[in-house]
């Protein structure tokens, strides 16, 4: 079977790419770029994409899907579904399922579920057992089985001499411990500590909290020369700290969540809990200095936290209902809107961060676009004005906070694994 | 005249006349409970209904005191029993207002529940005290106490003493008070002083006899020990020698000053037993208060169209 994206403009920043032209696809490949002849159209499917880019295919490194576990909230497949509705073609999924993914079974089994569907799931195991932060989980089973980094996301790691033990352990297959950077002793709070959180009453959480985890984890990398990640950066401090660091030479490489630069903790005067998550939204210094990491390179790449729950866990008193938002189908346009129209980055770096950066820090290849690679692809329309709807979300979950939001920019096709979800249907390419 | 809003949330954005008008509609009913027949037929037929999730026997009392002295009739549910059987608050309240009734006086450990529940309730809804949040009607009766003793709450200097941090009375009386015009402070041991406070227009003192010297009136607030204050105070002997009311430190820096507590009281901690019965206080009278200005909430609400 043949397809061509007929005059698509092919923008890969790694290729030093940014063309227009038609791209034929077969059987899944790249069979060739350029501008196509008539009698080439007749024999294929053609997909008018004038004045859309194609990119490699977008990737989430901070994804959690529910299942084993939860699959009431959420499964391997429905958040692959809304993976590839977002316009991602890989995702990193985290270890806090029920039970933890700190089994090699565990890695085999989500690999399994995830094997026929057009998203690679890469699963992230837990650095410790049970993510206790007690005892190592076995790294290099874990790593055999398929796991691409280590965290015990939910929490820090629970003390320096356990993180320095997984950060050494570690640098046995190069993979990055992926750290959900907050002190647990000062984290008994609901909301950003701060002015907004003493006039709501709500108890808070100081951004000093993620402060220390962050620096004593940047300590800890250049003391053992472990690949340190921060996940979720949401303090203006934390931003300074990697900045810093990034200049020493220490290998520490950050993301942010889309929430963390597009809303502060006024959001919060509502009590709706889906503007409960964990790290908190911040104040407006704090998304500013978000933007400036983004911009300077600091923050090297985006990712959703995608954190499905199901309607009666988010319907609650506030101080009761669990933490996280869904983000996976909200990302790119949240990313072009808030980021890539307001100048605060081009396409290409927005591409960098949401494709390129994160595979280089899970040590995967990044597609190229070229004949004879596999098809690894994102159409994306950067002009197409859409609002939200969680009730079209492919993903089993509805806790968003953006639904109604009006956006700009949104993914129309993605490729992969001779696949194409195109027009909300999955199909062989 | 009647109130802008159908519901009494908290004091954070009441106007001015609202206030007014509740604290002058207190004083018809404070009348009224000094007469021998304490009864008024003006909410006959409605239905009110207590939802206390957090037990509160002293405001769960005022409130019942009110109601039915203004010949409502009345239901508690002074437990979270049902939230534990697994039912979601959610269903609770859809429960009980399945049973059609008019108004709900709610109290719960989270912030926001009032709000929450105007959203899921078609009931008028009354906060009762929403985590650290509010307590409207703790602030109202603080200043219809003040303003029955000094005449005036415009101009006053205030200071709210104590564990502010986790206070739900400190933010209501904060909003109300400075929308009658007066001055507020607070004045405890930093560990007590939430993020931001002064971002409300609120002067901090560390100093107690400064904080003595320079208010009209100081309200006390109790030194709750459930809520952690272990690990904020070292020890409740030590707050009261540094920030604890004596008559000592009333003669020494201000003997006009007026001291108010919402209690109850710890004797020998936050207040002396000496200022707790002496003549600076109305603790007892704002008790008293308290019934007539919850009357005067529940009329206003309850007769509105
Ligand atoms: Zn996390
Ligand atoms: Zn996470």
């Amino acid at each position: 079977m043949k397809t061509i994206l007929k005059q698509v403009t092919i923008l890969n920043p790694e290729q030093k790419l940014n063309q227009k032209n038609d791209l034929l696809i077969e059987d899944g490949i790249i069979i060739r770029i350029g501008n196509l002849k008539e009698s080439d159209f007749k024999s294929a499917e053609v997909l008018d994409f004038e004045n859309k880019y194609c990119v490699p295919g977008l990737f989430d490194m901070h994804v959690h899907l529910r299942e084993p576990g939860r699959e009431d909230e959420e499964t391997i497949v429905t958040g692959s579904n809304a993976a590839a509705a977002g316009g991602f073609t890989g995702i990193a999924c985290m270890p806090n399922t029920n039970p933890d993914i700190d089994s090699a079974e565990i890695v085999r089994f989500i690999k399994e579920k995830a094997k026929n569907h057009l998203v690679d799931v890469y699963p992230v195991a837990a650095a410790t057992l049970s993510r206790k932060g007690e005892a190592l989980s076995p790294m290099f089973e874990l790593f055999e089985a398929g796991a691409v980094a280590f965290s015990d996301d939910g929490v820090a790691i629970k003390n320096a001499e356990m993180l320095r033990n997984v950060l050494e352990y570690s640098k046995n297959f190069g993979t990055p411990v992926i750290e959900h950077c907050e002190d647990e002793s000062m984290a008994d709070g609901v909301m950003n500590e701060g002015f907004i959180s003493t006039s709501l009453g709500l108890p808070g959480i100081p951004n000093v909290a993620e402060d220390l985890i962050v620096m004593r984890d940047i300590m800890l990398s250049e003391f053992t020369g472990g690949k340190v990640h921060i996940a979720h950066i949401s303090s203006k401090n934390s931003v300074e700290l990697v900045r810093q660091a990034k200049k020493r030479g220490i290998n520490v490489t950050a993301e942010v969540a889309p929430h963390h630069f597009t809303l502060t903790d006024e959001s919060l005067k509502s009590y709706n809990t889906n503007y409960k998550m964990n790290p908190p939204l911040r104040s407006r210094a704090d998304v500013d200095a978000i933007v400036a990491g983004l911009k300077d390179g600091t923050i090297d790449c985006i990712a959703s936290d995608h954190a499905p729950h199901a309607i009666e866990e988010k319907e609650m008193e506030f101080i009761y209902a669990p933490n996280g938002i869904i983000g996976l189908e909200t990302q790119f346009g949240l990313v072009m809107s808030e980021l890539v129209n307001k100048k605060h980055l081009s396409l290409s770096q927005a591409i960098e961060k949401l494709s390129i950066n994160p595979r280089k820090i899970l040590n995967l290849p990044v597609p190229e676009i070229k004949e004879g690679e596999t098809a690894n692809l994102t159409i994306i329309d950067p002009d197409l004005i859409w609002t939200v709807d969680i009730a079209k979300f492919k993903s089993k979950a509805k806790n968003s906070p953006f639904d109604k939001r009006l956006l700009t920019g949104k993914s129309v096709a993605v490729i992969n694994n001779k696949k194409i979800y195109y027009e909300s249907k999955f199909r062989s390419i | 005249m009647s109130l802008s809003n159908r519901h009494l949330l908290g004091l954070n954005g009441v106007p001015i006349e609202d206030i007014q008008l509740i604290l002058d509609t207190a004083t018809t009913f404070r009348e009224v409970l000094e007469r021998p027949i304490k009864k008024v037929p003006t909410l006959q037929g409605k239905t009110i209904v207590n939802l206390f999730f957090e037990d509160s026997t002293r405001t769960r009392i005022s409130f019942e005191l009110a109601q039915k002295r203004l010949s409502a009739d009345t239901v508690n549910s002074t437990s979270s029993s049902s939230v534990k059987k697994g039912e979601t608050f959610k269903d609770t309240v859809r429960n009980i207002e399945a049973m059609k009734v008019d108004m709900i006086i709610v109290r719960h450990k989270s912030a926001g529940v009032p709000q929450y529940l105007t959203r899921i309730s078609k009931a008028n809804i009354i906060n009762a005290g929403d985590g650290l949040h509010e307590h409207p009607t703790q602030g109202l009766l603080d200043m219809y106490s003040i303003k029955e003793r000094l005449g005036r709450l415009e101009g006053l200097n205030v200071c709210i003493v104590g564990d502010v941090a986790h206070s739900r009375v400190a933010l209501s009386n904060i909003y109300g008070l400075k929308t009658m015009g007066a001055k507020v402070s607070v004045c405890a041991p930093a560990t007590m002083i939430p993020m931001g406070i002064e971002s409300l227009g609120v002067k901090i003192y560390t100093n107690i006899d400064e904080a003595i010297k320079r208010n009209d009136v100081l309200n006390i607030l109790r030194i709750q020990l459930e809520r952690n204050a272990g690990t904020r105070i070292p020890s409740l002997r030590e707050y009261h020698n540094y920030f604890g009311i004596t008559s000592e430190r009333i003669e020494k820096n201000n003997k006009e000053i007026l001291i108010l507590h919402p209690g109850p009281i710890n004797r020998g901690v936050e207040i002396s037993s000496e200022v707790a019965d002496g003549p600076y206080q109305v603790i007892l009278d704002q008790v008293t208060n308290g019934v007539a200005v919850r009357m005067a909430v529940l009329y206003l609400l309850g007769t509105m169209h």
